[in-house]
């Protein structure tokens, strides 16, 4: 059997691809998890991201704009979940599903008027070099800014929770918000940037799926990538690093189906398609089963309000 | 000078109030939503919330919304009360209503009189099964049941989804995704002649009253409470925390799992890849805004019922997409959180008194 290199090299390209919007919501989501915050929310906020994205686009042309926009709503939608959960001391695990639910009804609320709108083209970096090196090239060059951040974006916040002080801080008030609190650290404003951090990236993940992947506004065009972004934080057992190896096994698992499918592999889409959530769920108990090790990977705090009195 | 002090006692007045507060902010704030995209406010408010109720075909209609919503809730009310937080019940409706549709598919064609007990019964049990999965690993493994349950959503759905495209699909149904339609003997029946309203209404209420004597006239229903309030204090009266967690996960997706049931064989009456609009995860709003207490659910899952027709109504008339209904549905459970503030703290005039 003949193995075209161009065809290998074209289903990696598009398994990273997939994975994209997974990376970046994820690494949002992780700094949040870290501070003890957790957002159910990741969904509601992608698709968020993704009309913004795309309703900018349209309306002033500019992909700078649409881009920065996208993460602007992504920050100002996940601010009601910071208010709620941080100043009003609300459940994290009902407030961040009301995120949800309300971010896909309010999306396709604003996205009546973009559905059918054909999208833009957006520029790509390193086109020139596509043809160098056979396999490589097409891998490593010709894609677009974003797709080069999201593969960047694990290693720097790995950098950032593991080297800097602010990342010390972070994990700190995740795993110990009472010794943090008695540091002298303001645990609700660190637990207020992670959130709306955290949102940022939900929403350049969606603009990433609305302007570049699938450049088109479809209703609940999120397609439930934004649990699987959750489902990867815990997977990757709260690890930069292990995110990207996580998205890439469940990007490419999407990818996969349609090629097992055209060479006639007998096994069910559905199963393929539920593999990362089962994966996950055995991933958890792998590492609850151990206290020790759950002690390690979990941000202690998470989902627990913490409130100062006065 | 206002000042925010913290209450002695959670007020109980408020405790009740709160409900109809967030009802009435999530009104004013949709009506805004509407005025800024362009519609009139009033009317578009009436087209979601007064003219899909205002005949007969409405509130027949509202009640088979409502129904599946109180029953899941229901069962819910069980989990929350005792501190199991089961986000999952999407997926044991799901997973309810794929054994119960096998099993009514097992008497294909065949009119007895037993065959609609035991659909119910296996529904029940699926559900059961279920939920079984996030309780048992969170007992004897410790995982968090909030990310279990919810993985297991995706699972249910997409099995259901491989049964009535693959094994189930129906053989004369031109590869439609769905199975053969169920026979009488195994569909729930119809109250009214010419309205869906079907016999699942009375599961529903059972639940209810179960509940409510569960809630408030057992030693159950207090551990449940104790438990709840504080886990340390509930392990020190020696509650068996175990078994507990399992019993309520048990009673939430057998709960979930009729509610199934009653989707396939009542309006349904059959398989097909769409058994629930998110009736699983709309049913925790449902279980907060009815304050985890029987009688506030039924309240509330008629209120909640309402957004999912509104929805339909302002999309026919107004254009307006259907998941404009969520959006109503989000606004509900964030201004009830948001007031829940006023359980805890209270605002005080300083200053006035000098």
């Amino acid at each position: 059997m003949i193995i075209d290199i161009n065809f290998v090299g074209l289903i990696i390209v598009s398994i990273m691809a997939s994975a994209v919007p997974l990376i970046l919501a994820s690494c949002g989501e992780l700094i949040t998890e870290r501070s003890g915050v957790l957002n159910l929310g990741v969904e509601g906020m992608m698709i968020i991201g993704a009309i913004s994205g795309f309703a900018l686009m349209t309306v002033t042309g500019s992909l700078i704009i649409a881009v920065f926009g996208a993460m602007l709503a992504g920050v100002l939608i996940s601010t009601i979940f910071a208010f709620l959960t941080q100043t009003l001391i609300t459940n994290h695990v009902a407030t961040g599903l009301a995120l949800t639910i309300f971010g896909i009804g309010i999306s396709a609320m604003i996205g009546k008027n973009f559905v059918g709108i054909p999208g833009k083209e957006f520029p790509v970096l390193f086109e020139g070099l596509k043809d160098t090196i056979p396999l490589l090239s097409p891998i490593l060059f010709g894609h677009s800014i974003v797709f080069y951040f999201a593969f960047a974006l694990p290693f720097i916040t790995s950098y950032f929770l593991k080297k800097t002080k602010i990342g010390l801080i972070v994990r700190a008030v995740g795993d110990s918000p009472e010794s943090a609190s008695n540091q002298g650290i303001n645990v609700r404003f660190v637990r207020y940037a992670c959130i709306l951090y955290g949102g940022a990236m939900c929403g350049l993940a969606g603009a990433y799926l609305s302007m570049i992947y699938t450049p088109q506004w479809i209703e609940n065009m999120t397609g439930g990538r934004g649990w699987i972004a959750l489902a990867l934080v815990v997977f990757s057992t709260w690890n930069p690093i292990k995110i990207l190896i996580g998205a890439m096994i469940f990007g490419g698992l999407t990818i996969i189906q349609f090629h097992m499918q055209a060479i006639g592999v007998r096994i069910p889409v559905q199963f393929l398609t539920a593999l990362p959530y089962i994966v996950t769920i055995i991933v958890l108990v792998v590492i609850s089963r151990d206290s020790r090790k759950i002690r390690l990977s979990t941000p202690s705090s998470l989902g627990k309000s913490f409130h100062k009195d006065n | 000078m206002i000042k925010i002090v913290k209450r002695d006692q959670p007020s109980r007045a408020i405790f009740f109030f709160t409900p109809v507060l967030a009802i009435f902010l999530t009104l004013v704030a949709g009506g805004l939503i509407f005025y800024i995209l362009g519609f009139k406010p009033f009317e578009a408010l009436k087209f979601f919330f007064i003219v899909p109720v205002a005949d007969m075909y409405g509130l027949s209609e509202l009640l088979l919304k409502a129904t599946p919503l109180c029953l899941i809730a229901i069962g819910l009310s069980f989990c929350f009360k005792s501190n199991n937080w089961n986000i999952g019940a999407e997926g044991q409706l799901t997973f309810g209503a794929i054994v119960s549709g096998g099993v009514a598919l097992l008497f294909y064609e065949q009119e007895r009189f037993f065959i609609l007990p035991i659909v119910i019964l296996a529904g029940a049990i699926g559900g059961m099964i279920y939920a079984s999965i996030p309780a048992i690993l969170k007992t004897y493994f410790n995982t968090n049941e909030i990310l279990v349950s919810l993985m297991l959503v995706y699972v249910s759905k997409l099995i259901l989804d491989y049964l009535v495209v693959g094994p189930w699909s129906n053989p004369e149904g031109f590869n439609f995704p769905e199975t053969r339609q169920f026979s009488d003997s195994a569909r729930l029946p119809l109250l009214f002649e010419g309205l869906r309203i079907h016999a699942g209404i009375f599961l529903a209420l059972a639940a209810v009253v179960i509940s409510w004597f569960v809630f408030y006239k057992t030693y159950l229903g207090f551990q449940m409470k104790v438990s709840g309030f504080s886990l340390k204090t509930a392990k020190y009266a020696g509650y068996k925390g175990k078994k507990m967690i399992i019993l309520v996960f048990l009673i939430s997706g057998a709960c979930a799992g009729l509610a199934g049931v009653g989707e396939i064989t009542g309006p349904i009456g059959q398989l097909h890849r769409e058994v629930s609009p998110d009736y699983g995860f709309t049913a925790i709003i449902v279980a907060f805004l009815g304050r985890l207490h029987p009688v506030g659910i039924i309240f509330a899952s008629l209120v909640v019922a309402i957004t999912y027709l509104g929805a339909e109504t302002a999309q026919i008339f107004m254009q307006i997409p259907k998941y404009t209904g969520q959006v109503f549905q989000g606004m509900i459970l964030f201004f009830l959180l948001a007031s829940d503030y006023l359980l805890f703290f209270k605002f005080k005039l300083i200053g006035s008194k000098k």
